[in-house]
């Protein structure tokens, strides 16, 4: 027996395609801001591109914005463990 | 009871996202290792990432998002039937994997001609902030290149199913799941490009 699977939502090509545009310009946007010499102010931004671009590719390329909520939670929970791991490693390395 | 194989798609997608997860914190783990020695040695790091090459950083920025579109769009391509489109697509997001690993041969023969590579005499003699970066750039960008290698091979072995029909519109999980890992792998390209090309 098979079971009936849930409903795929289908992207279309030209919904793809304004991604892969919008992420091309956010990598241009990235080089143009890391040659602009403002200091520390460009790692964060730099990140905070890099961020857009993976909130970007997970959302829309790898579809979690169609998915239930399960999946959602989880990408959540392994973010935060993440996010945990990483703000600890600075408490300690900063404040040692 | 029919002898219909099980099949189970949501657990399939469940179980590819969960190893993505653990991918996640592998990589997470490497780029918290970078970012606590770069604390360390700024310095160090600033002279030595002044040196990493920007235009195949940005190349393999480029090839990488266009051939995760390419891998999106055959995920589409299956829904709607279209059997050639598909392995056209892939096609093209293997042949993406097999440029960036050329780029990354020409790259890493330019910089080991320089001497630098992990152990060699010119790191050695250097001050030790340097080397711990190149240590770790080989490391991170060599486990990524794996990741390459492994997401190109598991991409044509899916196009080969798509080929003999065992992937269709009706059943098509394993593209699926082979299109998530090839995105896990730009993902991971998309914060080693500002880390180690960037940001120094």
């Amino acid at each position: 027996m098979i079971m009936t699977e849930p409903k795929h939502h289908i992207i279309g090509y030209g919904s793809l395609t304004k991604i892969w545009l919008l992420l091309l310009f956010l990598t241009g946007l990235t080089v143009w801001v890391s040659r602009q010499g403002i200091g520390i102010g460009h790692v964060w931004g730099s990140l905070a591109i890099a961020a857009t671009k993976a909130g970007l590719v997970i959302a829309f390329f790898m579809q979690m914005r169609y998915e239930g909520r399960l999946l959602r939670w989880l990408l959540f929970v392994a973010l935060l463990i993440l996010a945990i791991f990483i703000g600890l490693t600075f408490f300690d390395l900063l404040y040692r | 009871m029919s002898s219909q194989p099980h099949r189970d798609d949501a657990g399939a997608k469940l179980g590819m996202w969960l190893f993505l997860f653990t991918e996640l914190l592998l990589f997470g783990g490497l780029f918290l290792l970078y970012s606590a020695y770069l604390a360390r040695y700024p310095h160090e790091f600033a002279v030595a990432g002044a040196r990493m090459h920007l235009v195949f950083g940005t190349l393999n920025t480029v090839i990488l998002i266009s051939s995760s579109l390419l891998v999106a769009m055959a995920v589409t391509a299956i829904q709607k039937g279209e059997r050639r489109t598909v392995l056209l697509l892939l096609g093209g997001t293997i042949l993406c994997a097999a440029v960036f690993l050329f780029n990354k041969y020409l790259e890493w023969s330019a910089e080991i001609n320089r001497g630098i590579y992990p152990d060699s005499p010119r790191l050695n003699a250097g001050p030790p902030g340097e080397s711990v970066f190149y240590s770790l750039y080989y490391l991170t960008v060599g486990l990524h290149g794996l990741h390459v290698l492994v997401g190109g091979t598991l991409l044509a072995i899916v196009a080969l199913r798509v080929r003999q029909g065992a992937i269709h519109a009706g059943n098509f999980v394993l593209l699926e799941n082979g299109a998530l890992y090839w995105h896990l792998v730009d993902l991971v390209w998309i914060f080693i490009f500002p880390l180690y090309y960037l940001i120094l």
